[in-house]
């Protein structure tokens, strides 16, 4: 295997990094600069490309509001909620060490879902309706902290976490339909909409929230990711090799947590991406958690751009919710793996 | 490599509510081979696994130099004491040299994530457990006794003056048996590591052992060389089986031969 190594400074700063990695990581990145430019140029009016990037670059102005104001920030938006998407799940299959977690079926996502809902079903009319984001990341965040804490007996195991998450998460899913069945036919809709996952309406304000939360998981995933890859060798090698487990697996929960709670936030339940973007980078390169960060991340952000193109416009004048079609190549993907890890 | 103390001082470890090992206090001998052997269930492992901080003890310490596991950071600890636990699982996919990487772990920081240094001692811990022919290979395609050596050179890339073995021959034929312990007696002479390790096979222990430790109703049942302790009382007492001790016709150590049924010739 080729690999480049990296020593500066005397070798106080060193790194490998494997050159079927580095090319991954390049044709991925072309793969999102296409889409990206595409997505910007795609809509109810087609803009040819060469205007596209000329608009980019401040050469022209003529699409200034379809571009800078309706488009760029959803784009923005859909690449930022998939690769924290696809993140958030790569760290908690690497914390359960199970590859079919994701943080939707250990109940962050509905835990995100079910303060959303409760907040558009009690809340609409009395709070702005800008403080939903608030209310789906402090939903994740507590849902997180209870499956923690009730995991919890003399440190946790990656499969109480598990089968406890599922139990809430069911619980939580029946609350949620309860609370829509209980409400009238416009906060219905609205329910549904949000739960479905769509980036409707994106504003610059979301894209620079976002950006603000991912201050806190991106340097931690940075210093600390590549204590992870001696934990999925399982907590005795960890521990054997001067890792403090009990607080590498909260910290990396909570990661996971305001990453996933936060995409749920600013687009809704976009499902799947969690568990499909760390698979397929699993496949293309080395195993190494931390040098799957950034194609994971890479990767989240592709599937949610191509299925937000297909939703807004596919169907004009109709703007579908993204999370349908993530939905529609997810569950398959879902079952296949399923399949392909029964004898496992 | 510098010597470094590994005892225990009033040692009780416990599983649930019930005692396995009750206020033990006893001392690995330094650059030597310790082995400690025991019925199933005796708490040989569980031992083995708390003097590498692997388990908690409810009561009394684990003393490395003088000083509690306890109190000394773990990274530290993580350089002067390596331990192979039983039966590992490596993730699919991971191949030999990427396993063989993580031991290097303690050594490195996050912006120094891989010094010649680090190079130079993973190239020769896979070249002693004679790996490097395999090493861009998945471990899930290797036999049994390969892939053991894979989690050893791992070990042994953490560079640590004291090494820890929790029943390292498990699922390995008998040839691949010696081809280990041969290995590791010749680590242990060359480069002065302090090993210790929990076998099953009686006669192998009596073999390699400078010291061995027999665990008995939750405490030390007797210690020393194997050629001084292991008698056929001993045998009785410590798996509760009937034997006949002999000299090994080539090796002059131990030689248990258990009593019981089977077809005599002689």
């Amino acid at each position: 295997m080729k690999a480049w190594t990296i020593r500066l400074f005397q070798g106080k700063v060193s790194l490998q990094l494997s050159m079927r990695w580095l090319v991954a990581l390049f044709i991925l990145s072309l793969v999102l600069i296409g889409l990206f430019i595409i997505a910007l140029a795609a809509g109810s009016n087609w803009i040819p490309l060469h205007e596209v990037i000329l608009q980019l670059t401040g050469y022209i102005d003529t699409h200034s509001f379809v571009i800078g104001t309706l488009r760029l920030p959803r784009i923005l938006l859909a690449i930022l909620v998939g690769s924290s998407l696809g993140v958030a799940g790569l760290i908690l299959q690497a914390i359960v060490r199970n590859p079919l977690a994701s943080p939707d079926i250990i109940g962050i996502t509905s835990g995100a879902s079910f303060g959303a809902v409760t907040f558009i079903t009690l809340g609409t009319g009395i709070i702005s309706m800008q403080l939903l984001p608030v209310a789906a990341i402090a939903g994740g965040l507590c849902t997180a902290l209870l499956i923690y804490i009730i995991s919890w007996n003399k440190g946790v195991t990656p499969i109480r976490l598990v089968l406890i998450g599922i139990g809430i998460a069911a619980i939580l899913k029946a609350g949620i339909s309860f609370m829509i069945v209980f409400s009238n036919a416009v906060v219905t809709t609205k329910a549904y909409i949000w739960l479905t996952g769509s980036l409707y309406a994106a504003s610059w304000s979301d894209v620079s929230a976002m950006l603000l939360w991912m201050l806190i998981p991106v340097p931690i995933l940075l210093v600390l990711g590549r204590s992870m890859n001696v934990t999925e060798l399982g907590d005795d090698a960890a521990v054997n090799a001067g890792i403090r487990v009990q607080s590498q697996r909260f910290v990396f929960l909570m990661c996971s947590v305001i990453l996933a709670g936060t995409a749920a936030a600013y687009a809704g339940g976009i499902e799947f991406v969690g568990l499909m973007a760390p698979h397929i980078a699993k496949r293309l390169t080395v195993r190494a958690f931390n040098r799957l960060i950034p194609l994971t991340a890479l990767i989240g952000a592709i599937l949610v751009l191509v299925a937000d193109i297909i939703a807004r416009t596919m169907f004009l004048p109709r703007d579908i919710p993204a999370g349908v079609f993530t939905a529609a190549i997810g569950a398959p993907f879902f079952i296949y793996l399923l399949f392909h890890n029964r004898n496992r | 490599m510098i010597g470094l103390q590994l005892q225990t001082e009033q040692l009780t470890l416990n599983y649930g509510e019930q005692h396995i090992i009750d206020n033990l206090s006893f001392e690995i001998p330094l650059h030597k081979i310790t082995v400690l052997v025991g019925a199933n269930g005796s708490g040989k492992s569980t031992l083995l696994r708390s003097m590498a901080r692997l388990l908690k003890p409810s009561s009394g310490h684990v003393l490395l130099d003088d000083q509690s596991l306890q109190s000394i950071s773990t990274k530290e600890i993580a350089k002067k004491l390596a331990i192979l636990p039983q039966g590992p699982i490596a993730p699919e996919g991971l191949t030999v040299q990427q396993l063989v990487k993580q031991g290097r772990y303690p050594h490195q920081r996050w912006y120094q994530q891989w010094s010649g240094e680090d190079e130079h001692i993973v190239e020769q811990a896979m070249s002693a457990t004679q790996l490097l022919l395999f090493k861009n290979r998945p471990l899930e395609q290797l036999s049994g006794g390969q892939r053991q050596r894979a989690w050893i050179a791992m070990t042994l890339a953490q560079e640590t003056p004291i090494l820890l073995l929790d029943e390292p021959t498990t699922y390995l034929d008998m040839a691949h048996q010696i081809e280990l312990l041969d290995f590791l007696f010749e680590l242990n002479r060359t480069k002065n590591r302090t090993i210790v390790m929990v076998l099953h096979d009686l006669n192998l222990a009596c073999r390699y052992a400078d010291h061995l430790v027999a665990i008995h109703n939750k405490t030390i049942a007797t210690q020393g060389k194997p050629e001084h302790i292991v008698t056929s009382e001993m045998v009785q007492e410590v798996f509760g089986m009937a034997a006949i001790i002999h000299e090994d016709p080539f090796f002059g150590t131990p030689l248990c031969i258990p009593k019981g049924k089977g077809r005599r010739i002689k």
